[in-house]
């Protein structure tokens, strides 16, 4: 601490060079804060809820309906605490730009699977009594302006409307909150009842998409899904029941490998942002050099000079790169605003951690190759100017 | 007096910039105008005596670069990073794209269900499925039967052969003509599956990213293999795909209708009479629509996002070069402030050095635009990737760096280096004659 003042005018020594440096450290690291607020995102949510929670869905392909009759059965299997059952209903909300999940599921079993939406007791007897009834998490509803008491029209794709409409219409009866940030994506659902879809429906009746269990358990997870699976084997319909978050995984895999793009991108970012900085502080040693010299005769000693220069690069790589991170956080929410709402992705408190560590290791790296010149310098050869 | 004399330089900065800037965005709207600058400006260069000044001054600025060649690296590299992204993800955008849209074309008409978005969201009976095939428009073929296939889509869960995990895969039940309907399908390897046994053929794209597809194996749906006798080829989406025999699919997945009728018209208008018929068949509603709108439209939205995100990247990654490239600029500045100054005293005008600052950055900015865009070539051209597409299943797709991808590299390339080099080139021109020369 008690050198501060000599690095900070180490870095003011040239102020336009430094902030150029600094601006280009920041943009890096604004990058590097967007696109891995981006991969966390595609890399499911890593929370405690949902950790006993296993989809059961046809071994062929979701797109393949089971039977609502599985249910009784899957109940009835050892280690199996409650099931809820949903479906995709893919209805389109005036245009298909305007893409968001929407999915009929058994109400009172559907809510008590999932105590993270925070819905108002009142709103849950209101969904649990009204048949069109439908429940938005708050980012939907923020999106579309809707209030409780809307009636909202989808446009069907896959089911059409049993009364010859080509839409359904849904009463709002409840506006459901999740208060842990990397939930945020269950925001931005509709759910509305299966009775009221399987009836209005003109096909497919008595068919599900897919099972939500919980098992009393989690530990027992495995064994309660190999025992869901056995079940059904060789049967018809042939089921698939794995953890929550494996069946987020492997729907993410399928648009693709964005972690292996994103890190592509990154290294191409940083490998020039090495350089840069390297370039950056290999010129300000150099033309110090008489100073650092100057030092070592008053007594720095060599070790000293080595973690001074090593210092002044990480306090550069540091202020520049928490000035990115910043930038990606006010970025993000104009980012979610602009694109209303499709790409709405926030930084975990990972991506922070991970962006300092990057930091302080560009800033060692950059910072050594110099550091260690003026640590070996000569005093009499640097004075002379030799 | 004396505080306009200190803003004075600034002013001219902020104006210069101001023209950067419109000329930039001018350039980017209408790429032609390189044309309209570039070739006045080489007439210059070439043949008046301050052009010829400007070209031996940026001579003797490029021949000491190899004593700066790590400074210099930072603008090369720098842009290259730039460029390399933009082009990579703009490749992906258009392979994309080629791939999806090849399928359709204005011969063909799709018919949906009213309503759906994708075939996978559609359904028919089969009685629907008869009297679109029979509808006025359809071409018929020797033996007057309508050239039309009533096509079953299914999804199947087949593990991915790169990381081995499950991914989704399409299997296509298709009619006796599907074949006359997509000519641009042929088999390379083995035969075509037989109706009545459970054969498939698989696209050669489907063959590359799936595991358990190579002929002689049997992919499993139900409890029942299904045994891959022939690969085909098309050259667009529908070799991501698995095709058999759609009565036989249908029935082993008690399925008894279809999710897609695609027919051949007789002229490209005659969908006009198609969608009139089906319109006018109080037993039908039906979305009708030629195969190429429908395969645009669905390529649409993920080209759109790959593009708008490969460019706000590409971007932001822009603006670190400018920054990294002005510092090297501003430094080489200094370094040969000596030099200048002594041609200055020499007689040569402000222009020739301003020139030559702007010429050596440029230089060394379409340098690194073509690193980049050579690195984007090697790397990703024709190599292929799969993504989740419209029915919901994998589309298999090959990067597609074209010469105009790599002309918009490079011309963002020109940009960043003009911002790079503006600054530092009216510095340049700027120092004081007396003082440069008497630095050390």
């Amino acid at each position: 601490m008690r050198y501060l003042p000599l690095l900070v005018a180490g870095l003011l020594r040239r102020k336009t060079r430094t902030a150029l440096t600094l601006l280009s450290i920041a943009a890096a690291f604004a990058l590097f804060g967007m696109l891995d607020a981006v991969r966390v995102a595609f890399t499911a949510p890593e929370s405690l809820s949902g950790i006993d929670r296993l989809i059961v869905s046809s071994r062929l392909s979701l797109t393949q309906t089971l039977p609502q009759a599985y249910l009784a059965r899957i109940a009835s299997v050892p280690g199996v605490d409650q099931v809820a059952h949903a479906d995709w209903f893919g209805g389109i909300y005036q245009d298909p730009k305007n893409f968001f999940p929407n999915i009929a599921v058994s109400p009172a079993a559907y809510l008590d699977l999932h105590p993270e939406y925070d819905l108002p007791p009142e709103q849950r007897q209101a969904f649990l009594t009204t048949r069109t009834g439908a429940i938005v998490g708050q980012a939907l509803a923020d999106r579309f302006g809707w209030q409780v008491g809307d009636r909202i029209p989808l446009q069907a794709t896959l089911y059409p409307n049993k009364d010859g409409r080509d839409y359904w219409l849904f009463d709002l009866v409840g506006i459901y909150q999740v208060t842990e940030p990397q939930l945020r994506g269950v925001e931005r659902q509709l759910l509305f009842r299966y009775d009221y879809f399987d009836e209005g429906r003109t096909l497919g009746q008595g068919t599900i998409g897919w099972f939500v269990v919980r098992v009393r358990d989690p530990d027992q997870a495995d064994q309660v899904a190999q025992a869901i699976d056995r079940q059904f084997e060789n049967s018809t319909y042939e089921t698939t029941a794995r953890s929550e978050r494996d069946f987020q995984r492997s729907f993410a895999r399928q648009i693709g490998d964005i972690g292996l793009i994103v890190t592509a991108i990154m290294a191409a970012v940083f490998f020039t942002l090495i350089l840069l900085t390297g370039n950056t502080m290999g010129q300000s040693i150099r033309e110090r050099i008489p100073e650092l010299a100057v030092l070592k005769t008053i007594g720095f000693r060599n070790r000293l000079l080595l973690v001074l220069v090593v210092a002044e690069s990480t306090l550069l790589l540091l202020i520049g790169g928490l000035l990115g991170l910043a930038m990606a956080r006010v970025a993000l929410p104009a980012i979610r605003a602009a694109s209303s709402g499709q790409l709405d992705v926030v930084m975990a408190p990972q991506s922070w951690l991970t962006g300092l560590a990057l930091m302080v290791a560009i800033g060692v790296i950059v910072g050594l190759p110099p550091a260690l010149r003026a640590m070996r310098l000569r005093i009499v050869d640097a004075l002379a100017g030799r | 007096m004396v505080r306009s004399e200190r803003w004075a330089p600034r002013l001219r900065q902020v104006g210069v910039l101001s023209l950067g800037l419109i000329a930039a965005l001018l350039w980017i709207r209408y790429p032609l105008l390189l044309a309209v600058v570039g070739v006045p400006w080489l007439f210059w260069l070439l043949t008046t005596p301050s052009g010829r000044q400007t070209l031996a001054i940026t001579w003797v600025g490029l021949a000491t670069i190899p004593e700066r060649l790590g400074a210099t690296s930072v603008v090369v590299v720098g842009i290259a990073g730039v460029v390399g992204v933009l082009v990579a993800m703009q490749a992906m955008a258009a392979g994309f794209q080629a791939t999806v849209t090849r399928a359709g074309n204005d011969h063909t008409a799709i018919v949906l269900r009213a309503g759906a978005n994708a075939e996978l969201s559609s359904a028919f009976e089969r009685s629907a499925a008869t009297l679109i095939a029979q509808a006025p428009g359809v071409r018929r073929d020797h033996r007057d039967l309508p050239i039309a296939t009533a096509d079953l889509v299914l999804v199947a869960t087949v593990p991915r052969r790169s990381t081995g995990t499950d991914a989704n895969l399409e299997v296509r039940g298709v009619g006796p003509m599907a074949w006359a309907v997509r000519p641009q399908v042929r088999l390379v390897e083995g035969r075509a599956f037989e109706p009545g046994r459970r054969e498939l053929i698989v696209g050669r794209g489907a063959l590359q990213q799936f595991s358990g597809l190579e002929p002689g194996e049997d992919l499993p749906m139900l409890n029942q293999g299904w045994r891959i006798v022939g690969v085909f080829e098309s050259g667009d989406t529908h070799e991501s795909e698995v095709w058999g025999d759609a009565e036989t699919l249908a029935a082993a997945h008690r399925r008894n209708g279809f999710q897609s009728v695609v027919v051949a018209l007789t002229e490209p208008a005659a969908i006009e009479t198609l969608r009139a018929a089906l319109a006018a068949d109080p037993r039908l509603r039906v979305d009708v629509e030629t195969t190429r709108d429908y395969y645009t439209k669905q390529s649409e939205r993920l080209t759109a996002a790959i593009r708008i995100i490969g460019t706000g990247v590409a971007a932001i990654m822009a603006l670190g070069a400018v920054f990294g490239a002005l510092n090297t600029m501003y430094t080489a500045v200094s370094q040969r402030a000596r030099e200048i100054a002594t041609l200055r005293a020499l007689g040569f005008t402000a222009t020739p050095v301003v020139a030559s600052v702007l010429l050596e950055t440029m230089t060394l900015a379409l340098a690194g635009g073509l690193l980049g865009a050579g690195v984007a070539w090697t790397l990703f051209h024709g190599f292929t990737v799969s993504t989740l597409g419209a029915n919901f299943s994998q589309v298999v797709f090959q990067f597609q760096v074209t010469g105009e991808l790599i002309a918009r590299g490079l011309q963002w390339a020109l940009i960043i280096g003009l911002f790079g080099g503006l600054l530092p080139a009216l510095r340049a021109a700027a120092l004081p004659v007396t003082v440069a020369l008497r630095e050390s």
